[in-house]
């Protein structure tokens, strides 16, 4: 039907019953989409987030892996051999130099695998040792996590459920060792606990990472579940009072559906932000203990300690201070990058 | 000021001295609980000559004694006792002593961090996502990331001995710029992205708009309008940033060897000076409580619309 383009009569077409095509257009295209998934894909969208990810994974793959292959371990002294007087031409080797027997060795035509960073004053390959020290920065970090998370967890969840008296005492206590200035109590007790906890855990299978590192977690468990602990309160209390909440338990939902479907989803992401984000404050706390001696107990390196060893060569080796630093600030920036990109995109109310 | 903000100030005020007195409980007790004691660490004393000395420094009396006899001596008469390792010098001399430097090269790179900080941040502010904000932000992520000892150690390679533009010893004037420049770094990083984000939300506010709205010149609504309100978020950062002076001082003192209460501090541990520990941690720790306190009770005054609680 021909229509005048300024005649006022309704156009019938509009009035058509709809084609199948049309239907198919009105349709949900996308398929509904849990809260993980939907937060994996913005994180994928954030470039900065996902290099900082596989910067952590290449770090810690190495870490794990090139120990088992490489031929030098971090602890053997290449100038000590039993029986014989200290060769010291294996200590403080320059990048891709040999000692004197490894020279007799390369000049009768064997092979003998490169020490990449040199070795340091003890004749220990360097290369290695760094490697090793990045192992022991990141579980140290990795562990210290789970420990906070873990108590944090348990008490700020007691506190948010009982509320009343309970949470009135365990927010007090959380207040004051909040306000505790951390760095200090945390030097204060690890250069305490290492000296007590030796004769303590002799003979178990604690000794064998040696007192320093078993300090170091107490320390961590015993301070910096506050904020943990804190933030899973406010969280709870906070949840229980949402409309979404009172809206699911009037259609009829039970407790358990309201905890699995409800609470703990959005409970989730501030747990996995916060503890993402306290791994890098632990390897930063783990490496500056361990650069005041406070840290690992040697010969085991971690990149603190390697960094404090290194000030006394400085003039001459300069590299063994800088590679170190970069790994260190390396490690932190990455995983502090792809803490912030998990926020990003699990927590978009926190976006700015 | 409302009865309100003062409750809570009195609060705030009660919970300090809570926490002041727990951290000289525990450091009491931790250091206490030492295996040995502290004559036992260097060479070896006759039991009687021993028992002289713990008689002498009243170590022979039960705990609980000893800890109010200990309290009694700081609050009365500032008393930390003396010094283990530097024999003849009472600690109270050793932290006042040290105290003068670190307090030079404590403020001065406060005073380096706000200034630097605030205008940075405020050039990133207005020339959002342009090439200054870019450059800016950049250089902030990798500071902020950047643990104070490395950057100390770093800044030591690069202008003392790579180039030699300051003198390494930071026993002397010259010797203080590289300190208080590693000390700096990190709350400068830290105060240009608070006040980048603050001074941003600041701007998008409605009443900048009406003044931009009215004629008002951008240098006024900068100056005038958005710089006050959007520094508050800053005053918050007064006592974290002191806090981190404090620890940042222990490991920068001890790079630069300057000779200041950090390293009296770290020196005491490794020497296992334990009165000198117990006073350096609890003035320390002191100081830090106080200044948390002071800038919580400042943001409170300045902007009486916040609720803390």
């Amino acid at each position: 039907m021909k229509k005048s383009a300024f005649s006022l009569h309704v156009d019938l077409e509009s009035f058509m019953p709809a084609s199948a095509e049309d239907k198919e257009y009105m349709v949900q295209m996308r398929p509904s989409s849990t809260f993980f998934k939907d937060g994996i894909k913005r994180l994928r969208r954030n470039k900065v987030a996902i290099v900082s990810f596989y910067i952590v994974l290449f770090i810690t793959l190495a870490s794990i892996v090139l120990p088992m292959l490489w031929p030098y371990s971090y602890e053997s002294m290449l100038g000590v051999v039993p029986g014989k007087p200290v060769d010291a031409s294996y200590n403080n080797l320059s990048p891709f130099k040999y000692g004197s027997t490894e020279l007799r060795k390369i000049e009768a035509g064997e092979k003998v695998f490169p020490h990449v960073f040199g070795t340091d004053s003890s004749g220990r390959d360097y290369f290695i040792r760094v490697v090793y020290g990045a192992r022991i920065s990141l579980s140290v970090g990795f562990f210290a996590s789970i420990i906070v998370l873990v108590i944090g967890l348990t008490i700020g969840a007691i506190s948010g459920y009982f509320g009343g008296k309970v949470d009135l005492i365990l927010m007090r206590i959380v207040d004051i060792i909040y306000s505790l200035p951390d760095m200090l109590m945390i030097i204060l007790l690890a250069s305490v606990l290492r000296v007590s906890l030796g004769p303590a855990i002799e003979n178990t299978i604690f000794a064998k990472l040696g007192s320093n590192v078993i300090s170091l977690f107490i320390v961590f468990g015993a301070l910096y579940w506050v904020s943990m602990s804190r933030l899973i309160r406010g969280q709870i209390l906070n949840l229980r009072e949402q409309e979404y909440v009172l809206a699911a338990r009037a259609s009829g939902a039970r407790g358990p559906r309201i905890i699995t479907k409800h609470l703990l989803p959005n409970c989730m992401s501030v747990i996995i932000i916060s503890t993402a984000l306290q791994i890098p404050s632990a390897i930063f706390t783990e490496s500056y203990l361990s650069f005041l001696g406070l840290g690992v107990n040697a010969p085991m390196p971690s990149l603190g300690s390697l960094a404090s060893e290194a000030l006394n060569g400085l003039t001459t080796y300069p590299y063994r201070l800088v590679i170190p630093a970069i790994v260190i600030s390396l490690i932190v920036l990455s995983l502090n990058l792809f803490g912030d990109g998990l926020r990003d995109a699990f927590d978009p109310k926190l976006r700015t | 000021m409302s009865t309100k903000s003062l409750v809570y100030i009195l609060k705030r005020i009660v919970l300090a001295a809570l926490t002041v007195f727990v951290v000289i409980t525990i450091t009491f007790f931790v250091m206490h609980a030492v295996p040995g004691g502290p004559f036992l660490s260097e060479k070896a004393v006759s039991p009687g000559v021993l028992k002289a000395l713990e008689a002498k420094y009243g170590l022979d009396k039960p705990l609980l004694t000893q800890f109010f006899n200990y309290l009694s001596g700081i609050f009365t008469r500032l008393d930390f006792g003396p010094s283990l390792q530097l024999r003849g010098r009472e600690v109270l001399d050793i932290i006042v002593g040290g105290m003068k430097t670190s307090f030079k090269l404590g403020v001065i790179a406060s005073a380096l961090a706000l200034i630097s900080g605030i205008v940075l941040g405020s050039v990133a502010a207005l020339r959002r996502n342009k090439i200054a904000d870019n450059i800016i932000m950049v250089i902030t992520t990798a500071f902020v990331s950047m643990p104070s000892f490395i950057m100390g150690s770093l800044l030591l390679v690069l202008f003392t001995i790579k180039y030699t533009v300051f003198p390494a010893n930071g026993s002397t004037s010259a010797g203080l710029i590289l300190p208080i420049i590693t000390l700096s770094l990190y709350p400068m990083a830290y105060i240009t992205r608070l006040t980048r984000s603050s001074m941003l939300d600041v701007l998008g506010q409605d009443y900048i708009r009406t003044a931009k709205s009215k004629g008002v010149p951008r240098i006024r609504i900068i100056f005038g309008h958005a710089l006050k309100n959007s520094l508050i978020p800053v005053i918050t950062y007064f006592g974290p940033m002191f806090a981190y002076i404090v620890t940042g001082s222990l490991v920068v003192e001890q790079i630069f060897a300057v000779p200041g209460i950090g390293r009296a501090f770290v020196n005491s541990i490794t020497g296992r000076d334990y009165p000198l520990i117990m006073g350096t941690t609890i003035v320390l720790a002191s100081l830090i409580v106080i200044m948390n306190l002071v800038s919580d009770i400042l943001y409170k005054i300045v902007d009486p619309r916040i609720n803390l609680d």
